[in-house]
């Protein structure tokens, strides 16, 4: 379980990967930055990239600021900085709450936001959280800048918008207003292990009812999405446990779950309902 | 390709392939065996070392990629001669048996604790959940740990 | 003072251990490193094995002369099967050996193996035992006629009447699904070729370092003499390790063939696919009770699916014979019948992990007692309280002896701790508010430290048994033990230090424990089978005895005193009710610099062997667990043992030893599952599918020790290394069916995976 030969490259500035990344994407060039899903797939060698190059020398790329109604995470912000009230407001709640739920703590210590989002797999928790609060990802390649909407990003099981020669720089999510409640919830197998489903719930209450309800579901489909049914369900609603029952049955139904001999569909069904209905429960605490 | 690594304070210059990784530059090139590897994909935490103060797997990072941050293994955790707390407690509560997968075991506490030294006694358990141990059922590290945690901050650590 | 014996003293093996001091296989630097190219079919006929241009590869073709590994036993309708150290123009399982490429690196050797081009025309495999054993079935090979490569049976003369004339009968089939044993450090062999002495030094991560160069010699036509093997700090083996890697032969033959050293370390993939396997089990059992819920008599129907090979020592016969001797495990009954069959497949080999067949026998009577108590109507402690044996010694309807034991007093004692009547209350109340908790015992008894008559009941060609110790002092007063047993990770170097330090009087600090070299530890048969406490703890103990006399000896003569008025203490030989001593230290330097003074041989090594007939400990595991019916994920609250392996040598390590064990029989219940494709593809290659616990998932165990001290072990002490592993997964089984009582459902096939308890549920409705 040695990785295949490779060419480094440590990048010193991003024009300067985004050239190497379009001059050696053709052969087999690819971005390193935290590596913890990249290298264990390297020493498999199930990918077997001629060259990498290293953004992870590149300054400033680690800045995570909120520019206007927005946080801005650039891409070798790691897992880890996401810790409790490293990002004000109901959102650095949120993406603490999120956070915890990735490996553990040496893999969040090195991995990043931007390289979940790009290696894009169904059970990623960061890609739950893009898909059900929308945001924008900013991408630098050889035809310039591009911001591309979360909503276009996913495109099927570790597949994305991003073209290969294309670096992701910076990925952006809108801040959640004030007053705005949220709930996670995810099943695993064991302590840190991928999803075999989870929810991430948002909403507001004005007047005892619920407005804006975002409800996501991740690691059952082969990208995560906004449950629009489940939303509707939730939409002017009084958030009540009743309610949330009703919304959990509507997700469950709306859910096309991936085959697997491990989970199956009528599990995974299961484990949709279950893990909107705890999210639901879990915002109201 | 030509490299310098910085190890528990001493300078190691060694040649390496780019795809190498720090796991095997530590034990291979550098000879420092204490760090074991037991998986090679980032999921039974033998290999962990801390680098740059961030306990990290080892196997996940090249070499090259180490260049210019201080690196601690297990040999470099208590001064010559001596024990650290965690070594001490691991012996005194029977948190290894087979020996194998405890340097990484160690590294991951001795970040955990530097990083927040009152951490909860759950908060520590659960930082454990990141190695496997296939010998003790985890009761002798976790007892381990939580003792040493104590010891340490009794110390003013 | 009190006695070393009996005290938690901290390990001996500890402060190199924490220190990275230890020495590991893999820590040895090399001239070359070695890949194995291995098939990606499971069945299949190569027609041809081309390497890279310039690469160092070797075939069978290579090794001509290389004798196939055959291990054999003469019973049981046995038909011996072959493997050869690389594949011998046939492939038999995804992850067969079938060529060696020798390089400068790891990295470099992987290369030239993903380049080696494998032609095979592949056939049809087969993967499972019930396939293997149905008729028609494809032949797995030509020589094993049904793949049945071991079938056996036993009928008592009354079996049939008693199912005849009993009040009721209750069945239950059950399954286990295969497991890898999982030692953290995977195995790894260096062997280095020694021009001045034409030796072989081979260091690998062996449980049987003795064994193994008896083999190895055998199998490349050499003398032992000219093989040494070391094994080194090995980072857990749980069985694993016991058997002789193919890799091991071939590594030896590079080092001679290439006149240097040479390096393999597998890779976890490797391990998981292509090391050994175990457990992988069918079991149907039926219990015929009289009216009293009292059991009468048992059947079982065994079937193993052994894999592809044989491995050596033990063959492809070792789960199937276990569960012969020992399914009705702690219960008398009078009436017995059993068949088990060994099914080979197109499947990794099966080979012991702790417990062997145990942790799937102990499944099978564990729940067939919860199946017949609800038919009883009775609590499953009032059906044990009735069929646990309980007069010693106890011949079993199998023909083994049960020395004494503690069988119900364990059970009884399990349940004060769990408070277990007043866990039905909770259990109602937390059913009504939609929670269901379940509780779950497991009683069994585990036959250990058994010597060559046990082994010489199977038939084996190798029989082991017995184990010798040399123990020395040195003119200085130091003492070194050299074993033949091979721990890695036990802790038997203290245990074995604290029997023999009571002994010679000496502190176990004073103690140098030496093993794991076949030029430097008497022939002995390693460290296996919780064995080697009561094996070689027994001769430590008799071996120290004979050290002990002659150190009295020499001081009776220079204390002028009658040996028997004088005792070894605290580094002093002492005349009984005087002050008057002599350090020992000076007995020892007498012993060889002034050895005319005294009428004993000069010197103070001495040698002992031992070779006990078994003793059985016995354990009760009780689980209390909450299944989560919307998730079908299960949670321990509880995890009660209450056991007794006699005489406790170090409490401390007796515990690890439980907790330890226990971990793996939750994860043998909840996690682990090697799982193949019907074409014959491992599907478990890493650890993010082969789930090994973690801390999360493994809850606080507490322990409770009976300790029965009439064993015929002669210290007393009792094996316990794989009880935790055979126990737990039966506990944490039953207390899921407890708790899904209400559903109807019940769940007889571990690891009771979510899929699985979901399946349960939804077919119960």
């Amino acid at each position: 379980m040695k990785p295949a030969p490779f060419t480094y490259h440590a990048a010193r500035s991003v024009e300067q990967a985004v050239a190497l990344l379009g001059a050696l994407a053709p052969e087999g060039g690819r971005i390193l930055a935290g590596g913890q899903s990249l290298v264990p797939i390297m020493a498999f060698r199930l990918a077997q990239p001629s060259h990498l190059i290293d953004i992870n020398r590149i300054p400033g790329l680690d800045r995570m600021a909120v520019d206007g109604d927005r946080l801005s995470v650039g891409a070798t912000v790691r897992h880890a900085a996401f810790r409790a009230s490293a990002v004000p407001g109901p959102l650095g709640g949120l993406l603490a709450t999120v956070a915890a739920h990735i490996g553990h703590g040496p893999i969040r210590a090195r991995g990043t936001l931007c390289g979940s989002l790009v290696h894009a797999d169904p059970a990623s928790e960061w890609c739950l959280v893009f898909a059900t609060l929308g945001g924008e990802m900013v991408a630098h390649g050889p035809r310039g800048v591009r911001t591309i909407a979360a909503a276009g990003w996913f495109r099927g099981i570790m597949t994305t918008a991003l073209a290969e020669d294309e670096m992701l720089v910076e990925a952006r999510l809108p801040l959640l207003v004030g007053g705005a409640r949220f709930g996670f919830c995810e099943q695993s197998r064991r302590a840190g292990d991928f999803a075999m489903a989870m929810a991430l719930v948002t909403y507001r209450v004005v007047d005892g009812r619920i407005i804006e309800p975002r409800v996501g579901i991740g690691g059952a489909e082969a990208v995560p999405r906004r449950v629009t049914a489940a939303e509707a369900v939730l939409d002017g609603h009084v958030p009540d446990p009743a309610a949330f029952a009703r919304a959990s049955d509507v997700a469950a139904a709306s859910i096309e779950p991936m085959e697997d001999p491990q989970i199956p569909v009528t599990l995974r069904r299961d484990l949709v309902r279950a893990s909107t209905r705890r999210a639901l429960l879990g915002s109201l605490q | 390709m030509k490299l310098t690594l910085d190890i528990n304070g001493a300078t190691y210059r060694i040649e390496v392939e780019a795809r190498h990784t720090l796991a095997d530059a530590i034990r291979q090139e550098c000879g420092l065996t204490g760090t074991h590897v037991g998986c090679e994909h980032g999921i039974c935490g033998a290999c962990t070392v801390i680098v740059g103060g961030e306990a990290v797997r080892s196997c996940l990072m090249f070499a090259v990629q180490a260049e210019g941050q201080p690196i601690r293994t297990v040999e470099g955790l208590a001064p010559p001669g001596g024990f650290h707390p965690l070594q001490t407690a691991f012996m005194a509560h029977h948190g290894l048996q087979c020996g194998f997968c405890t340097p990484g075991f160690l590294m991951l506490a001795a970040s955990v604790l530097e990083r927040d030294p009152h951490a909860s006694d759950a908060a520590l358990r659960d930082s454990l959940s990141a190695n496997l141990c296939r010998c003790t059922g985890y009761q002798g590290i976790i007892d381990a740990v939580l003792a040493a945690a104590r010891a340490m901050r009794s110390k003013g650590g | 003072m009190m006695g070393w014996a009996g005290r938690p003293i901290l390990r001996l093996e500890d402060p190199a251990l924490v220190r990275g001091q230890g020495h590991f296989t893999a820590d040895l630097p090399a001239r070359f490193r070695v890949r194995f190219v291995r098939s990606v079919v499971a069945a299949g006929r190569i027609v041809r094995i081309m390497p890279p241009d310039g690469a160092t590869v070797f075939t069978i073709a290579d090794l001509a002369g290389v004798k196939p590994i055959r291990p054999m036993l003469h019973k049981f309708g046995y038909i011996p099967i072959e493997q050869p150290v690389l594949a011998d123009g046939i492939v038999r399982y995804v992850g067969d050996p079938v060529a060696v490429v020798v390089a400068d690196s790891d990295a470099a050797a992987e290369d030239i193996a993903d380049q080696v081009e494998v032609e095979i025309i592949a056939a049809a495999p087969v993967t499972n035992a019930r396939d293997a054993a149905a008729p028609g079935a494809p032949l797995v090979r030509a020589e094993v006629p049904g793949n049945i490569v071991v079938e056996a049976a036993i009928e008592t003369a009354g079996h049939r009447l008693a199912i005849s004339r009993t009040h009721r009968v209750v069945a239950c089939s059950v399954r286990s699904n295969r497991q890898n044993a999982s030692p953290l450090e995977p195995r790894a062999a260096h062997a280095a070729f020694d021009p001045a002495s034409w030796r072989v030094t081979l260091t690998a991560t062996t449980q049987t370092p003795h064994m193994m160069r008896t083999v190895i010699a055998d199998l490349l036509g050499i003398r032992e003499a000219d093989l040494r093997v070391i094994a080194p700090d090995v980072g857990g083996g749980f069985g694993q390790k016991m058997s002789l890697a193919p890799e091991f032969v071939v590594l030896v033959w590079l080092a001679r063939h290439l006149r240097t050293s040479v390096a393999w370390t597998e890779d976890r993939r490797e391990n998981l696919m292509a090391s050994f396997h175990a457990r992988d089990m069918d079991l149907s059992v039926t219990g015929a009770f009289d009216a009293g819920a009292k059991l009468i008599a048992l059947t079982g129907e065994v079937l193993a699916n052994v894999g592809a090979y044989a491995p050596y020592p033990n063959t492809a016969a070792v789960e199937p014979l276990m569960s012969l001797a020992e399914l009705p495990g702690p219960y008398d009954v009078a009436e017995y019948a059993c068949r088990v069959r060994g099914a080979v497949t197109n499947t990794c080999s099966s080979a012991p992990y702790r417990g062997v067949a145990r942790p799937a026998l102990t499944l099978a009577m564990e729940r067939l007692m919860d199946k017949a108590a609800r038919e009883f109507g009775i609590e499953p402690w009032d059906i044990r309280r009735r069929n646990l044996v309980t007069r010693f010694p106890y011949v079993s309807a199998s023909g083994l002896t049960y020395d004494p034991g503690t069988y119900l007093e364990t059970m009884e004692r399990a349940l004060s701790m769990a408070d277990a009547p007043s866990f039905r209350a909770r259990q109602a109340v937390a059913r009504a508010a939609g929670r269901y908790l379940g509780i779950g015992l497991s009683t069994f008894c585990e036959r250990t430290g058994y010597g060559s008559p046990a082994f010489a009941a199977r038939g084996m060609d190798v029989t082991p048994g017995w184990e010798t110790v040399r123990i020395a002092m040195d003119p200085s007063g130091a003492v070194e033990a050299r074993i033949g047993a091979s721990p890695h990770g036990q802790g038997l170097e203290t245990a074995l230090a604290q029997i023999i330090a009571d002994e010679l009087g000496v502190t176990p600090e004073a103690i140098r424990v030496i093993h794991g070299d076949t030029d430097d530890t008497p022939y002995g048969w390693g460290t296996f089978a919780s064995r080697s406490l009561v094996i070689a703890g027994g001769a430590s103990l008799l071996a120290a005895r004979k050290v002990r006399r002659k150190l009295l000896a020499i001081a009776a003569t220079m204390l002028e005193a009658d040996a028997a008025d004088i005792m070894l203490d605290d580094g002093a030989a002492r005349i009984v009710g005087t002050d008057r001593t002599i350090p020992i230290a000076t007995l020892a330097r007498a012993s060889y610099h002034q050895a005319h003074r005294f009428e004993v041989e000069p010197g103070l090594a001495e040698s002992a062997t031992y070779d006990p007939a078994g003793t059985f400990s016995n354990a009760c595991h009780l689980a209390i667990v909450e299944v989560d019916v919307e998730t079908c994920a299960v949670s321990i609250e509880r995890f009660i043992v209450a056991e007794d392996a006699g005489r406790l040598i170090n409490p401390m390590i007796v515990d690890g030893q439980i907790r330890g064990g226990v971990a793996q029989g939750i994860a043998n219940a909840l996690l682990e599952e090697v799982v193949y494709t019907d074409a014959g593809d491992p599907l478990s290659t890493s650890f993010a599918d082969f789930l090994l616990p973690t801390v999360r998932e493994i809850p606080r165990i507490e322990i409770a020790h009976l300790q029965t001290s009439a064993t015929p072990s002669i210290t007393a002490a009792k094996g316990l290394g794989e009880g935790g592993a055979i126990g737990a997964p039966a506990a944490v089984m039953n207390a899921i069916n407890d708790a899904l009582a209400p559903f109807g459902a019940e769940i007889d096939e571990m690891p009771a995976t979510p899929a699985r308890i979901h399946a349960a549920l939804r077919e119960a409705g």
